[in-house]
This record gives structure tokens, C-alpha cells and sequence, in this order.
């Protein structure tokens, strides 16, 4: 922790950068999102297991944009976030310097895109035993238990669209949820309405989604969509061996083909 | 009573299964009226979202078809949409969305006998499985 204040204010005093996104204390024992744009407030910096959103969401945000240039401290999830949005061409190196934290908490040194993706590449990103049970307790369901399940958990859906201002990746101007020629999704929130949208939201996000769990936590209603995201990246792992925000020229994996991909189900 | 005759709606490329099921009435093969058709330029061209605003407007089946794999007029529109539909129907699957209502053939602009059957199997199956009472009840709740 000192070491990445220490690291934040030089950032600030030599004029490397205009910002520093990193996390402050919050209430309820939760961290939350610090703007820091002088040095002194450095020690306001904090770094532990309470960090958990996903500060990349700001990165493409205009008023952040404003600021000048970020220093960001990143997690895996959130250097992930960072590789992805330059593999979609909405970031280039010069546009920001990652502060990353290792998985023990360390602070590393990642000068370029090049850097963090030597990282991850031996960074722990299968999932836990828990979160594949997770996973598996779903897939053992019968359909329509599953169907009822999802429903139930919908129903508590109000349409606030939290999962999608906490997604790093949801960064289009114009979402499919504002577009009303024609109207793709339905405006209330009623089962329909909340079905469809869960359902595009997944999609949209599938083989972009890179697993920080923001949307589940964002959500008001508590309904647990990061499930839907990790189906779907399991999926891709599994048909097409493609993990998304692994490099910073990678490749959108539904975006791309094989003449060989394998399915069981067209006759 | 009379039989349940199920809503089809067969999302087919313009240049494969379009022509294949002209063909099939060029050809005066009879197959089950259940099904309407919606021409699209190519299988990639098929939003998965189109999928469900058949079941919200009321389907108990869908049939997606185009040129067989190679086949595609335009080059490879067909090779995305396989991707798109491995993943697609993952999730429905993962929601508990009944996926023997939504099949999936290639069939080229010469198989107008291959179109008939597989229009009849699918009608079959889908009589078979009854309205899809789950999703259309779900689909009109809170809708006045």
C-alpha cells in the first residue's frame, strides 16, 4: 500500500500523469473509486481485498477522458479489462499507465501492453472450484428448473441497466437498449422485457466478458449474472480455446471463424 | 378436437434454402403449411435476437437454414453464424429455453427434397412437444 502511494504521488509531482484512478476508502467496509489529480492526496490511496470493482469502466468515460492522462491501478481482472478494450482499438499504450497489482498484492512493474500480457499469461485464471460449482449446480437442473430459476431471478430485474454502467466492455454510445428503430428490447421491466435484455446483454458480452464480476455486484436486485458471462466464456474456452482480454491485439472470437469448428446440432 | 397445429417460423438465406424451397414447390412436394418463411440475405445476417421475437410473437418452433458450409455467397457469412449459434444456444440452454424448438439445417439451393423433409420432421417434433405454453405465458405477464 505505501508502495503505491508512494508510486502515485511521484506520478503526480513529475507530471507522468493528470490522474490517478485507484481505490479510497468507502462506507460499509467497502472500497470505492478514488480520482487522485495531486500529489498530496496519495495517502488517501488504499489496496486491499475490499478493492473489488473494476476501475477500467472509467477509462473511456469523456469526463475521465478530460482529466489527462490516468494512472490506473489495476488488478487482474481490471488489466484484463485494459488488454481487451486495445484489442477492440478503444485504447493504445500512450493513453494510460497501468499500476498493476498481482494476485499476492504486489506491486508490478508493467510499462507496456506487452508487459502485462506476459503476466497474465501466468497469472491463475482458471476458475475456483467454487465458482465451477457454481456453474455446475445450474447446469444440473432440468430445463425447466432452470427455466423457473432464471425467471424468478428476472422477475426481480427493474431495468436500471447498473450491469451495463459497471461493465467495463458496455462502452457503446448508442446500446441496443436505447435503439427504437425498430425497438429491440422492450422499454418496462416486465418478463419480456427483462428476459430479452439479460439475454442480449450476455451476448453482447460473449467472448468479450473478462470475469470481474462488476455487473453481479452493481446489480441492486442481486440477481447473480456474472453466471450468464461465465457460461458463455466457459463455452468459448471450451469450443473455440479463445479467452478474451488475454492480448492487446486479440481477436473477437465470434468475430472470427474456423472452417473446422465442430457442432453437433445442424443437419 | 382438433389437432394443435404449431407456428413455424424458418429464417432461410436468400441463396441456399430460399431457392431450395422454391425448388420444392417447382417441384409440387408437398410439406406442412406450418411453417412461414423470412428471407434473409445470409445466415450471418440472422440477429439472434430475431430468434426470440419469433417466440415472443408467439412461434412454438424455429427453423434456421442456409448454404451448406463453403457454400456461402458470400464467402463465409455462413461459418459466423455456426459460431454465433454454438454460443447462442449455450445460453438459451443455460435459461432453461427449450432447444428442441429451434433447429438448425444447412440446406443448398438444390435440396428442395431435404427442405420438405426437414420442415415435416421439425412440424412433427414440434406437434409432438405441444404450444410452448412456458415462454408465451412468460411473454405476455404484466403486458396489458
Amino acid at each position: 500500500m505505501e508502495e503505491l502511494q508512494k508510486k502515485a504521488r511521484e506520478l503526480l509531482q513529475s507530471g507522468a500523469v493528470q490522474l490517478v484512478l485507484g481505490y479510497g476508502k468507502g462506507s460499509a467496509k467497502k472500497a470505492r473509486p478514488l480520482f487522485l489529480r495531486k500529489p498530496e492526496q496519495a495517502d488517501r490511496l488504499i489496496l486491499d481485498d475490499s478493492c473489488l470493482q473494476n476501475l477500467a469502466v472509467y477509462l473511456l468515460k469523456p469526463e475521465v477522458k478530460a482529466m489527462g492522462k490516468p494512472a490506473i491501478v489495476a488488478k487482474l481482472p481490471t488489466m484484463r479489462a485494459i488488454l481487451q478494450l486495445a484489442a477492440e482499438n478503444q485504447l493504445t499504450e500512450k493513453d494510460l499507465l497501468v499500476l498493476g497489482v498481482s494476485h499476492d498484492g504486489k506491486l508490478l512493474d508493467l510499462p507496456d501492453f506487452k508487459a502485462i500480457e506476459d503476466y497474465l499469461a501466468t497469472a491463475p485464471l482458471e476458475l475456483t472450484a467454487e465458482q465451477k460449482a457454481e456453474l455446475e449446480k445450474i447446469e444440473k437442473m432440468s430445463m425447466e428448473e432452470r427455466w423457473r430459476f432464471w425467471q424468478e431471478q428476472f422477475a426481480k430485474c427493474v431495468k436500471c441497466y447498473a450491469c451495463r454502467a459497471a461493465c467495463p466492455l458496455c462502452y457503446c454510445a448508442k446500446c441496443i437498449a436505447e435503439c427504437n428503430q425498430p425497438q429491440w428490447l422492450p422499454v418496462p421491466s416486465h418478463q419480456r422485457g427483462n428476459l430479452e435484455w439479460h439475454i442480449v446483454r450476455a451476448m453482447h458480452l460473449a467472448g468479450r466478458c473478462i470475469n470481474c464480476g462488476d455487473c453481479t455486484r452493481a446489480c441492486p436486485a442481486g440477481i447473480p449474472l456474472h453466471l450468464l458471462n461465465r457460461k458463455l466464456a466457459a463455452e468459448l474456452l471450451r469450443n473455440f480455446n479463445s479467452r478474451a482480454g488475454m492480448s492487446a491485439k486479440g481477436e473477437y472470437a465470434l468475430g472470427i471463424f474456423k472452417p473446422e469448428d465442430k457442432e453437433n446440432f445442424i443437419k | 378436437m382438433s389437432e394443435f397445429e404449431p407456428k413455424i417460423i424458418a429464417f432461410v438465406c436468400n441463396w441456399c434454402t430460399y431457392a431450395g424451397a422454391d425448388l420444392t414447390g417447382t417441384s409440387r412436394i408437398k410439406y406442412a403449411s406450418n411453417v412461414r418463411i423470412v428471407r434473409l440475405p445470409c445466415t450471418g445476417r440472422i440477429d439472434f435476437m430475431l430468434l426470440l421475437k419469433a417466440f415472443d410473437q408467439g412461434a412454438d418452433g424455429i427453423i434456421v437454414s442456409g448454404c451448406h458450409p463453403g457454400d456461402c455467397h458470400y464467402t463465409a457469412g455462413n461459418f459466423h453464424a455456426r459460431r454465433r449459434w454454438m454460443v447462442f444456444r449455450q445460453l438459451l440452454d443455460f435459461l432453461g429455453i427449450d432447444l428442441r424448438r429451434i433447429h438448425f439445417a444447412w440446406i443448398s439451393a438444390a435440396e428442395g427434397g431435404k427442405f420438405a423433409e426437414f420442415v415435416n420432421q421439425v412440424t412433427g417434433e414440434i406437434k409432438k412437444l405441444g404450444p410452448y405454453q412456458s415462454y408465451q405465458k412468460a411473454m405476455s405477464a404484466g403486458i396489458e
